[in-house]
């Protein structure tokens, strides 16, 4: 008889799904709208689970069910992370859903079984449970991408990612197929000791497939494609949260199977994945250039900072891994703060989402645009910025293993990216101002204010984040 | 008591620059005024205790420069040759201070034209007690400063803006070659100070180094390089150009910085170095050559000038080159005296000319004067004194002085001495001439004025007359008191160890054993009919000089265009440099760094960014390709390089 699984390992994920079904029926038999009791439900649910996540990290890193599922430092500090990032912009949600009047509970349940999935892709083990842990997240976020079902735009935007996703999800598919063919297991762990033996050209294959699926999660080039479009099409709201946790999630599952399972073919992967990063830092800064729709403008610069993220997975070692979780914590402070922004911009109760509509804001509301100012020169990667320092670390670990091509190339396409964050600057400091934009909630206020604070002075304090990166990124290269 | 006669100049100057709204003009004059008085009263002890009683010493005020083998400290050597200068220095300098009082009366920045004095009188100082060159470069640079300023003072004209450029730069060319002999200097004895280099120059009398793959003698290339230096400072031929124009300034700066003091730097500096200098002898020879040639060059283009001012310069440039040559032939002694007696009478004659321009209403064309001799009689009375002196008449001041460099450059004996005794001669002839033509032609004849001018005509106020007669004193005493101390027979005890000259470059011994007596009469006799002539011409027969200039024409244009040197360098340097510059800048900057680097990069990147936005066409299956041709190239990609 084999002894039952260690539940308290996934305790949070266990919690989040009973969570997530119990929200389901509180939102079906509550009388009236229940729209706002049950996201901030599903709030407290993601504070409890990541409560949960912090309690479990005392303990060891171990596996349950049967080896698909581990918990780690690394997961730990993405799965705090993932939580956070999902809890804000699920805030910032529930204000544009009152403020359009949207009365749907339906979308903090998504959001919530989404994070969920998130949890399980950071945690995954097995090409297995790999895929439904992926998949989870992927369902939720097709249905919230089209969420604003009566605009053209939205139901667009939706269905791209779904049947672009799909494609993404069947090259993965095959890969893991091949994989699992060439090797004849699925387990991380098992798939790690059999090629640390015999490398079969099918495996190497298999894995571009599995790159593929992994680097359109994250949006890079050239999988970027969808970005954009989905970016603008989708609510605002969305597109925050799009921009933030999966993004993580993705990238921490993407540094999981190519350090882990995949650490000895480093030398066929390193290549196809220097070319990703590449692409996509090109393809991020530049593409930013022409585009007048801030959301649009925030998909490119997410390529961009996927481009960076992935540097440090490039370079492979520990050093780099730690580099990629000090961008990523860093990343979403300035992204958060940026959305709520942008999630602010409304005149007489209408959203807006044009560059030009920022025009004068130094004037019309100066604290606004003082904290915009702050997240772009950030992103742009100004010192002192925090920004800066995210993109120093990945940096200096491409120069420490040589990679001066990387490193050189990441910096001058920062040069490029810095022109459109830099413009946007210009458009709030130095054009004539528009009309005043209405006075943001307080739920917005208070984000602003801590993503602005930690933006600015990270400088000064730098060495929790510091510190606990680096012992995430020694966990996953423990075994 | 030494370190204040240095530093309380600086410390007016910055009084009455910084505070100068707060002391008003009085205030600044009388600060800047008392405290160059006191220096000069100070100067004068100085001068007592280190020249006559044959105490020289170095004061050494705190380290500057410790690094690896340059050590150097901020030091003032004070011996016979700073006291002179000295002397000459605070003097003159006083004279000027309060002659300002009533010539810029009616400027409204004068603080800040005294502060100005003030910090060149400051810079002065620090260049003549310098105990290293670097230290000395720091006076020199800083009279450099001091002369842009007060050349430039009139800042609102165009022309005296162009003339201080004009001063800078062409220094900025001499400054280089005094650089540049600093650093082989050091390079070459491994300090800089000035005690160690002189005892050390013996040993490398026959060093050489190799340049351009040829070898040159070591200490002929440090001369040479520390002489280009003096040719700025000193407006020698070549370098000269910046000098009439620096007239832009106030007449109280051509006094002071452009006759007496700062043109005198190179002479000084050149003297200063004698040590090394005496086992140069081709830089000597070199010296010779360029000041012989100066003096005639500048003499003959002083014949034809009509500026009042332009006539002095032209002179003070052709006396320099008696001073240089005199070095050149190792009397380095007699050009220093010559540098002292030239300092009273310039300046003289500087103050002179500005009391003149004063009461003709800041008319400067002597064309355009005449006949108010009898309106300013004092004024009449020094100028004479002071072109008496610079003709070197006896017994005026000059007599002494150029009578005993045209001796020496005689005794020397040598094919460069004889050169420079020919062109001195006939540089005395012209002296004399230009000297009167000037005299008769501003002061003598029908008033060539209009009225309005000619009823306005004054004498200048006191507080200009008595530095004109504090002046006129020198021009008169100067030569006779100091000839036995500089070049006559206490010479050896006066000096000491200031100046060095080999026994057998002894020249101003040889002066006084074998000089026939021709040698000593001639520059007399050749003065006088300069004189003569200049009554000739320019007062019983006036029509001459123009039937002359139709007759020679070509020769006068060449004479008043002053050799053609501005133009030619017009030509060669200012319009090549202006060509490359434009060249650098529409060809190098403009289309190739701007238009490759920022333009360009900006282009490439609008047109990049364009590219990839046209990919981003919004069609689903655009974006489904795209995906599967990255798959497909990554796969490709990493067969072909595993086959590979």
């Amino acid at each position: 008889m084999t002894s039952l699984a260690n539940l308290s390992l996934a305790a949070p994920e266990l919690l989040m799904a009973a969570a997530g079904l119990v929200l389901l029926m509180i939102g079906v038999y509550q009388k009236g709208d229940a729209t706002r009791l049950v996201g901030w439900l599903a709030v407290l649910v993601m504070v409890v689970a990541g409560v949960l996540v912090l309690k479990g990290a005392g303990t060891d890193a171990g596996t349950t069910f049967k080896g698909m599922f581990v918990t780690d430092a690394f997961a730990v500090y993405a799965k705090v992370m993932v939580l956070g990032a999902s809890a804000l912009s699920l805030i910032l949600s529930l204000g544009w859903l009152a403020q359009e009047e949207i009365k749907k509970f339906e979308y903090s349940v998504l959001v919530l079984f989404a994070t969920l999935g998130m949890l399980m892709m950071v945690s995954a083990n097995d090409l297995m449970s790999l895929y439904i842990g992926l998949e989870l997240q992927s369902l939720a976020l097709y249905v919230v991408a089209s969420f604003k079902r009566d605009s053209v735009k939205s139901t667009e935007a939706g269905l791209k990612y779904f049947v672009l996703g799909s494609v993404a999800s069947g090259m993965m598919l095959y890969g893991m197929s091949m994989i699992y063919g060439f090797s004849g297991t699925t387990n991380f762990e098992v798939l790690a000791e059999v090629l640390s033996e015999h490398q079969a050209t099918g495996v190497v294959v298999g894995l571009v497939f599995v790159m593929a699926g992994l680097a359109f999660k994250v949006s890079a080039a050239p999988f970027h494609m969808w970005t954009p479009d989905v970016y603008e099409g989708a609510p605002t709201p969305v597109t925050a949260f799009f921009a933030l946790a999966p993004k993580i999630a993705a990238i921490a599952l993407f540094v999981r199977v190519m350090t882990g399972p995949f650490a000895d073919l480093i030398g066929a992967w390193q290549q196809v994945m220097w070319i990703i990063a590449v692409l996509s830092m090109i393809v991020g800064s530049f593409g930013a250039i022409g585009q007048q729709n801030i959301k649009r403008l925030m998909a490119y610069s997410s390529i961009g900072h996927m481009g960076y993220a992935l540097i440090g997975l490039v370079v492979g070692n520990e050093e780099g891994v730690q580099g990629i979780l000090i961008y990523l914590a860093i990343y979403v402070f300035m992204n958060i703060g940026a959305f709520a922004i942008i999630l602010s911009m409304r005149q007489k109760g209408r959203a807006l989402e044009g560059i030009s509509d920022l025009a004068g804001l130094s004037k019309t509301s100066p604290l606004m645009a003082a904290a915009l100012a702050i997240f772009m020169f950030s992103m742009a990667g100004i010192p002192p910025m925090a920004g800066f320092f995210g993109k120093f670390y990945v940096f200096i670990s491409a120069v420490h293993a040589g990679m001066y091509w990387l490193a050189v190339i990441g910096v001058l396409t920062s040069v490029v990216g810095a022109y459109y964050y830099l413009r946007i600057v210009k458009v709030m400091y130095f054009d004539e101002p528009t009309e005043a934009f209405d006075t943001p909630r307080l739920a917005n206020r208070v984000i602003l204010l801590v993503a602005g604070v930690f933006t600015l002075f990270y400088i000064v304090y730098p060495s929790p984040l510091l510190l606990t990166a680096q012992a995430a990124a020694k966990s996953l290269f423990a075994y | 008591m030494y370190v204040a006669a240095i530093f309380l100049p600086l410390l007016a100057a910055m009084v009455a620059g910084f505070f100068r709204h707060w002391l008003g003009d009085r205030g600044a004059q009388l600060v800047t005024t008392g405290a160059v008085f006191a220096s000069a009263a100070l100067s004068a002890v100085i001068f007592y205790q280190v020249a006559i009683g044959g105490q020289p010493q170095t004061i050494e005020l705190l380290k500057w420069i410790s690094s690896g083998d340059l050590q150097l400290s901020w030091a003032l050597k004070f011996d016979t040759l700073t006291a002179v200068m000295l002397i000459v220095v605070t003097w003159v300098s006083s004279c000027v201070h309060l002659y300002s009082w009533g010539y810029m009366h009616h400027d409204k920045s004068v603080p800040r034209f005294m502060a100005y004095l003030s910090l060149f009188t400051f810079m002065m100082l620090m260049l003549v007690t310098a105990d290293n060159l670097i230290q000395m470069f720091f006076g020199w640079e800083g009279v450099g400063l001091a002369s842009y300023l007060l050349i430039g003072f009139w800042y609102e004209k165009p022309s005296a803006n162009a003339a201080a450029i004009k001063a800078f730069v062409v220094n900025r060319v001499g400054d280089f070659g005094f650089a540049l002999g600093i650093c082989a200097v050091f390079f070459l004895f491994g300090s800089v100070n000035l005690d160690d280099i002189f005892a050390s120059v013996p040993q490398f009398a026959e060093t050489s180094v190799v340049f351009f793959g040829i070898e040159w003698h070591a200490l002929t290339i440090i001369g040479f390089l520390l002489f280009i230096g003096a040719m700025g400072k000193s407006a020698q031929l070549g370098l000269h150009t910046w000098l009439p124009d620096a007239m832009e300034g106030p007449t109280p700066v051509s006094a002071l910085i452009h006759a007496a003091t700062m043109v005198t730097a190179g002479v000084f500096m050149v003297s200063r170095m004698s040590p090394l200098y005496e086992y140069a002898p081709t830089a000597l020879a070199i010296i010779t050559v360029v000041g012989a040639t100066t003096a005639f060059f500048a003499a003959t283009i002083g014949c034809v000038q009509n500026d009042i001012k332009r006539v002095i310069a032209y002179s003070t440039c052709s006396q320099l080159g008696y001073m240089f040559f005199a070095i050149g032939v190792s009397a380095y002694q007699a050009a220093v005296f010559h540098l002292m007696t030239h300092a009273f009478f310039k300046a003289l004659l500087f103050l002179g000319a500005g009391s003149v321009i004063h009461a003709m209403s800041d008319e400067q064309d002597i064309r355009k004067m005449g006949g108010i001799w009898k309106a300013i009689p004092i004024t009449y009375t020094v100028m004479w004194i002071g072109n008496l002196a610079l003709a070197g008449i006896f017994p005026f001041a000059g007599y002494f002085s150029k009578d005993t460099i045209l001796e020496v450059a005689y005794a020397a004996n040598s094919g460069v001495g004889m050169y420079a005794f020919v062109l001195g001669v006939m540089g005395a002839g012209m002296t004399a001439f230009y000297s009167w033509r000037l005299l008769i032609m501003t002061f003598h004849g029908k008033p060539r004025a209009d009225e309005y001018v000619m009823n306005h005509v004054h004498e200048s106020p006191w507080v200009m007359l008595t530095p004109l007669l504090v002046l006129t004193v020198g021009a008169l005493f100067a030569g006779w008191v100091g000839y036995d101390w500089f070049v006559g027979e206490l010479r050896e005890t006066f000096w000491g160890h200031a100046i060095a000259v080999l026994e057998h470059n002894d020249s101003i011994h040889h002066a006084h054993e074998h000089t026939p007596g021709w040698v000593k009469l001639l520059p007399l006799v050749v003065s006088v009919s300069g004189i003569a002539l200049a009554y000739v011409f320019y007062m019983f027969f006036p029509g001459i000089p123009a039937a002359l200039a139709r007759w020679l024409r070509p020769v006068h244009l060449f004479l008043l265009n002053k050799w053609y040197f501005d133009e030619l360098y017009d030509i060669v340097f200012v319009r090549t440099a202006r060509a490359l510059g434009r060249g650098f800048w529409q060809g190098g900057d403009g289309a190739l760094i701007d238009g490759v680097g920022p333009d360009g990069v900006a282009a490439a990147t609008r047109d990049i960014a364009r590219r990839v936005g046209r990919l981003q066409s919004g069609m689903l299956y655009h974006y489904a390709f795209a995906m599967i041709i990255g798959v497909a190239a990554f796969v490709t990609w990493y067969m072909v390089h595993k086959a590979g």
